[in-house]
């Protein structure tokens, strides 16, 4: 009789329930817990170097020798910029164009090995991606710079072609996944006003889909400006103002190839890069909240 | 009153899903025809076959004959977006695109070259007061069509359709998805359209095709069971599985 009684399980379950309830939260804080301390300590360390070569100097100047006492970053930002910009410019519309075949042309069995093939291109180390840009592209870029009689060297045009190859995975599924959550009845209602496939495409379903795909535009910048190893192994990596066939150093990589042997303001102002890395990345993130939000609100 | 419409042994398959069968029938310009039947009976397959949207479903095949205007609308040498603007099509729920109720309307226009911006404000006016929502939107044309209410995007669908000046007007169940007062709104327009369009119009609702329709054409099993006035169809069916439809028996 006793066994069966309404009361006699409650204060275990309610233990179990309570425990769990609060490993949940515990979880849920950890999270929240590293941002906030990765903020913190980023701001904290980089932050006195930065106040000591000056914001100005630091931001604008042009020319990084540590050993003589320069810390000027613009050559490491204006790089980053260029090559994240360059390699978004050439990644988006191929990749919004994979994503109309993928959606639109595609059959189920073909789309789904294409499918297939996307994801396991995102899923590659970014090692390996930098030693086939090291093996295949930049020799392509090395015949180049021999035709213009330039010095042959890593190149920002080479870590651009690499970022393209790994932003597009990311570029590729989100709008893809975009495209397909559009009304098939926007579809038909142009396709019986008599248009053809093409212009229903680009007049109703790519409009439709926009703010999905800046999603994954957005998303492949926080991708690329983040990249390093793939970049350090095929940029060239000297600190000088970014051209197109020269060397150029980015700022991830002037963080991680001087690392090791930093020390005092130097290993500071690899700090401040980090900084400054840091609001890029968040200033990308608060925007792409307010893309997704916008077009949540639209739907 | 001339035909504008013939089917001759008309038969579609999904696959091997034998959908309609010898469907033979001759739609009357400027009337409105009712196609009525249960569930599955081919009823909007049938509708479709006549813009060819079928086509873009994979693995439908057609035989048979379709003219319009005595000209064969399964040939090689037809361009379905030209015989899609002469024969527009209204859907089951309201359908408009997420741009502006303006825009909406234009796009048929644009979407056939007709882009310069007095030609295209005329025609949008024209159609919304053809489609007898103009007062309600004249304010607010450049708002998003999706703020509209059902009955009113269903309205402004029917405008976008009369905006690329078609012949025929192919509705499908155009007011299932809608409340009662948009529905009777929506049947007034009928019997205005039908002075300029030839209406075809698939219904779920016996009475509606009642009130609207010339020709009553009712569908079962894929075949076409019964074909003539309306008022025939309804008070004197020839067929019993007409009689036993109309009257209630099943469906």
């Amino acid at each position: 009789m006793k066994d069966h009684s309404i009361l006699r399980s409650a204060r275990t379950k309610s233990a179990v329930e309570l425990v769990m309830h609060i490993l949940f939260i515990v979880c849920g804080l950890l999270a929240v817990i590293a941002v906030l301390f990765i903020s913190i300590y980023m701001i904290a360390s980089g932050g006195p170097a930065i106040a000591k070569i000056g914001v100005f100097k630091f931001l604008f100047g042009q020319i990084w020798n540590p050993e003589a006492g320069q810390f000027g970053i613009l050559p490491f930002i204006l790089s980053s910029i260029v090559a994240t910009a360059l390699s978004i410019l050439i990644a988006v519309p191929i990749g919004v164009g994979a994503a109309i075949f993928l959606t639109y042309m595609a059959g189920k069995k073909t789309g789904g090995i294409f499918l297939f093939i996307v994801e396991l291109l995102a899923s590659i180390p970014s090692v390996v991606y930098g030693l086939l840009g090291a093996m295949l592209v930049a020799p392509m870029i090395f015949k180049l710079q021999t035709m213009l009689s330039l010095p042959q060297s890593g190149s920002l045009l080479s870590a651009t072609i690499v970022l393209v190859i790994m932003i597009l995975p990311t570029i590729i599924s989100v709008s893809a996944s975009s495209l397909q959550a559009v009304p098939k009845t926007y579809n038909d209602a142009s396709l019986a006003l008599g248009s053809s496939k093409i212009q229903s495409i680009f007049k109703v379903l790519l409009p439709a889909a926009k703010s999905g795909i800046i999603a994954g535009i957005v998303l492949g910048v926080g991708r690329a400006i983040g990249e390093t190893m793939a970049v350090m192994m095929v940029a060239g990596n000297a600190a000088m103002m970014p051209t197109l066939l020269g060397p150029v150093r980015l700022l991830t990589v002037g963080i991680s190839l001087e690392w090791a042997y930093s020390s005092g303001l130097h290993r500071e102002a690899l700090y401040g890069i980090g900084l400054v890395l840091f609001v890029f990345i968040m200033i990308i993130n608060i925007v792409l909240n307010i893309i997704l939000k916008k077009g949540g609100k639209k739907a | 009153m001339a035909n504008k419409i013939i089917t001759k042994d008309l038969n579609l398959y999904y696959g091997t899903h034998h959908a309609l069968k010898d469907v033979s029938i001759e739609i009357k310009e400027h009337c409105v025809t009712g196609l009525i039947g249960p569930s599955g009976c081919g009823k909007s397959t049938f509708l479709k076959t006549l813009n060819r949207m079928n086509d873009t479903i994979p693995g439908v095949r057609v035989t048979g004959n379709v003219l319009l205007d005595d000209e064969e609308v399964y040939q090689n040498a037809v361009d379905v977006t030209q015989l899609r603007k002469k024969v527009g099509m209204v859907f089951q729920s309201p359908n408009p695109f997420p741009m502006s109720i303006y825009d909406n309307v234009a796009y048929g226009l644009r979407i056939h070259g007709i882009k310069k911006r007095i030609i295209v404000d005329e025609i949008v006016e024209k159609s919304l007061r053809g489609a007898a929502i103009w007062d309600e939107v004249k304010d607010r044309l450049k708002k998003s069509a999706l703020s509209l209410s059902g009955g009113q995007q269903q309205r402004l669908c029917i405008a976008r359709t009369l905006a690329v000046q078609p012949d025929v007007i192919l509705m499908d169940e155009p007011t299932s998805a809608l409340d009662p007062i948009s529905t009777m709104k929506i049947e007034e327009l009928m019997s205005e359209l039908k002075k300029n369009y030839t209406v075809v119009i698939v219904t779920h609702n016996m009475q509606q095709a009642a009130r609207i329709s010339d020709y009553t054409a009712f569908f079962l099993l894929g075949e076409l069971v019964e074909y003539g006035e309306t008022s025939q169809i309804f008070s004197m069916p020839k067929d019993k599985r007409t009689e036993d439809y109309i009257t209630g028996r099943f469906g």
